[in-house]
């Protein structure tokens, strides 16, 4: 897109700095949505410069989600909060099923925030975005005072097209149902982790973050009859989603602690932390709950997909009335993988 | 990951399992103590206890310092909080555990205290350096594997001259604690058979403070690594023993516990700490020179004379059974709040707080064996 010159000098994207006038709604607004976020995100829905995005809806079920990020750092290898905002509303939309559309972005900004790392995260949305194939179509930007919010918060929503005859949703496990998990866990909080100014630890890992609406295609392609629940595993980790989805269905849930690959980086670092892998996040993982005679058809499909490589079975749905999450450990002994009580890690996504 | 996986191997622990098995003296029981807290939880976290046939039986003990620290004790140290010139360092193990009136540091933070979470003694010493108008007071908790740390910190503050941080301390001692165990005048309702000591008190202590409980009780004790193999090598280390009619001090942990410990730590512990009189302790009472204290010479580093805190007695909830707990009187499931009104989200006793404890461990990873055994007694016979 070309942006036509209409606010006179340009904004001072080296040293500038958001201050409230950002956020009262006059000139300096509207130059900052022009110069930063117009000209990353650079669509024709959001070029119309109306307060919402037109577009036709197509026959069928679709979906809406929403979700706020408040990562610290901002920053983080393997992505940054704007790849987050968009990659972590996607998936949220895909574990419908249904492929994503279009996707809307506000933003709170801290005054004093450097203009130079707004762009930088409009920028990284943007690629996010495009790599996906979904636009950003509609967007707000809100400034507070300093001290009142961290630099950036970013809410995203994403609608979706869910498929004909899909009905996924986490009340849909069945005793004998296979729980197939789509690679390593804990990555994304990991990584998070080595970043915090208060924690540093040298560690090659990068977040796992990535948009999973693909894979979910491709399952979906394959087996979409036979799958009955999907989640990403984020907050809270793989024991969050796996309590969830027992809790929804009535059911509970038997994992093998030997078939979870878990990196090496990872189990050291939560090992060192004090952490369990378990509960720690992911933002480019899910799981799914499927019919058993599907189960082998389906993990083909996910490793022949990139992100997808290391699918594999961990477990299966079980009767319980309890609902209790129950692993067998590596050592030989079982266990509950319980709810997790308190925080963990706070402010990982 | 190398070092470590190698303590987890599930063949090698079959193998400790069936040779326990074969060992125990099928007519007789075996119930051992493991004092610490990170024995519990490594024993609920692997499921240590369905490798043990049902004459083995674990019974967990009060080495859990959240636990055994007494309300009143988390009562000062909101008082602290709460005054707008302090900024309270605090292990975040300690931030949920429940205070009197429905208080904790953590809704008192939520309320306004100054209250921060640190993961080292250095981040509180930091912390009183850059913001120098704050008055920082680290709450000092721990067994004797967290009171070199502590001094560490202290010797910090002298050498750069600080005059702004000091240290609530609440540190204990482990004889002291499993001597007030093994003499309980219950403790022939336990018949605790055996003890398991935790190998990193010993990595300072060494082994030799034990040498005097063995003997008075003629009990053996094992001091042993935290590593589910670890402790599965401890208890047929036990086995042996009472079989054999020895009670000995044994070192399951030879690759770092030495009979002696750390005399580097030693020393440092013994110029800036003395023994107190006496503690209170949740669930043993009050113990005689079983918790350390700043010495006069470090009177401007210690938080209870720098802010003239005079202890708070409080009674604990009187339904709660946390103290009985703690002694191996009780099975956490057996208290009437245990998953009722007490759980790890909403806890109303110190052993469901922290992961090491009884209650949360045998909640949080084992609870499932409960519809086993939900007819079976209050104690294993």
């Amino acid at each position: 897109m070309r942006l036509a010159r209409r606010h006179g000098r340009r904004l001072d994207l080296r040293h500038g700095r958001i201050d409230l006038s950002h956020g009262a709604g006059g000139r300096a607004s509207a130059q900052l949505v022009d110069e930063i976020f117009r000209a990353a995100f650079d669509n024709p829905m959001l070029d119309r410069g109306d307060d919402q995005a037109a577009f036709d809806v197509p026959a069928g079920q679709m979906v809406i989600s929403t979700d706020g990020y408040v990562i610290s750092p901002l920053f983080f290898p393997g992505g940054d909060i704007g790849s987050l905002a968009v990659h972590g509303t996607i998936n949220d939309v895909a574990m419908a099923g249904a492929r994503p559309l279009h996707l809307a972005a506000s933003y709170i900004i801290e005054e004093g925030f450097f203009l130079a790392d707004l762009q930088r995260i409009a920028h990284s949305m943007a690629r996010a975005a495009r790599e996906a194939g979904v636009a950003i179509v509609t967007g707000d930007t809100k400034v507070v005072e300093r001290g009142k919010g961290d630099g950036v918060f970013i809410t995203t929503t994403g609608v979706g097209l869910v498929p004909p005859g899909l009905g996924l949703s986490a009340d849909r496990a069945q005793p004998g149902d296979v729980v197939i998990l789509s690679g390593s866990i804990g990555d994304h909080g990991v990584a998070v982790m080595s970043k915090r100014h208060n924690l540093g630890f040298e560690t090659d890992l990068l977040s796992d973050s990535a948009a999973l609406h693909g894979l979910v295609a491709e399952m979906v392609r394959v087996a979409a009859g036979a799958l009955r629940v999907m989640r990403d595993p984020t907050r809270g980790g793989l024991a969050a989603s796996l309590n969830e989805i027992a809790q929804q269905s009535r059911t509970g849930c038997l994992i093998d602690e030997d078939r979870i690959p878990i990196r090496a980086e990872v189990a050291a670092a939560c090992e060192l932390l004090g952490l369990d892998p378990l509960y720690v996040a992911n933002e480019g993982k899910l799981i799914a709950i499927a019919a058993p005679e599907a189960a082998d058809a389906l993990v083909a499909a996910m490793r022949a997909h990139p992100l997808g490589r290391d699918a594999v079975a961990i477990g299966e749905i079980t009767a319980d009335d309890q609902c209790f999450v129950q692993m067998m450990t590596s050592f030989g002994g079982g266990r509950i993988v319980d709810w997790l009580a308190g925080e963990q890690l706070p402010r990982i996504c | 990951m190398k070092h470590i996986d190698e303590y987890r191997d599930g063949g090698l622990a079959r193998a400790i399992a069936a040779t326990i098995t074969r060992e125990a003296v099928a007519r007789r029981h075996y119930h051992f103590m493991e004092f610490c807290g990170g024995h519990t939880h490594a024993i609920s976290r692997y499921g240590i206890e369905d490798l043990l046939p049902a004459n083995v039986r674990m019974v967990h003990g009060p080495g859990c310092p959240v636990c055994v620290l007494p309300v009143g004790r988390i009562d000062d140290a909101i008082a602290l909080a709460m005054r707008p010139d302090v900024t309270l360092c605090t292990y975040a193990d300690l931030m949920r555990v429940p205070a009197s009136a429905g208080r904790s540091l953590l809704r008192a933070k939520a309320a306004g205290a100054d209250i921060r979470m640190i993961y080292s003694t250095l981040d509180a010493i930091h912390i009183a350096e850059t913001e120098p108008h704050r008055e920082v007071v680290f709450f000092a908790i721990g067994f004797e594997t967290t009171t070199p740390p502590t001094a560490l910190a202290i010797k910090l503050a002298r050498q750069k001259h600080l005059t702004n941080f000091s240290v609530f301390c609440n540190h204990v001692l482990t004889p002291p604690a499993i001597r007030a165990v093994l003499d309980a005048p219950d403790n022939a309702a336990i018949r605790i058979d055996g003890v398991i000591g935790p190998a990193h008190v010993s990595t300072i202590t060494g082994t030799a403070p034990y040498q005097s409980l063995a003997a008075d009780f003629a009990k053996p004790i094992v001091v042993a690594g935290f590593e589910p193999l670890d402790v599965m090598q401890a208890i047929l280390m036990l086995v042996r023993q009472i079989n054999e009619a020895r009670h000995d001090v044994e070192n399951q942990y030879a690759r770092l516990v030495t009979a002696r410990g750390n005399m580097i730590a030693q020393l440092a512990m013994a110029e800036m700490f003395e023994r107190r009189a006496s503690f209170a302790w949740r669930g043993l009472g009050e113990l005689p020179h079983s918790a350390l204290r700043l010495r006069a010479a470090y009177a401007d580093l210690d938080a209870e004379r720098r802010f003239a805190i005079t202890p708070t007695a409080t009674a604990d909830n009187p339904a709660c059974e946390c103290g009985d707990v703690l002694r191996g009187l009780t099975r956490p499931v057996d208290c009437k709040l245990f998953g009722t009104s007490c759980s790890p989200e909403s806890p109303m006793g110190s052993c469901m707080v922290s992961p090491e404890g009884a209650c949360a461990a045998h909640w949080t990873y084992g609870r499932f064996r409960d519809r086993a055994r939900a007819h079976a007694g209050r104690l294993p016979a």
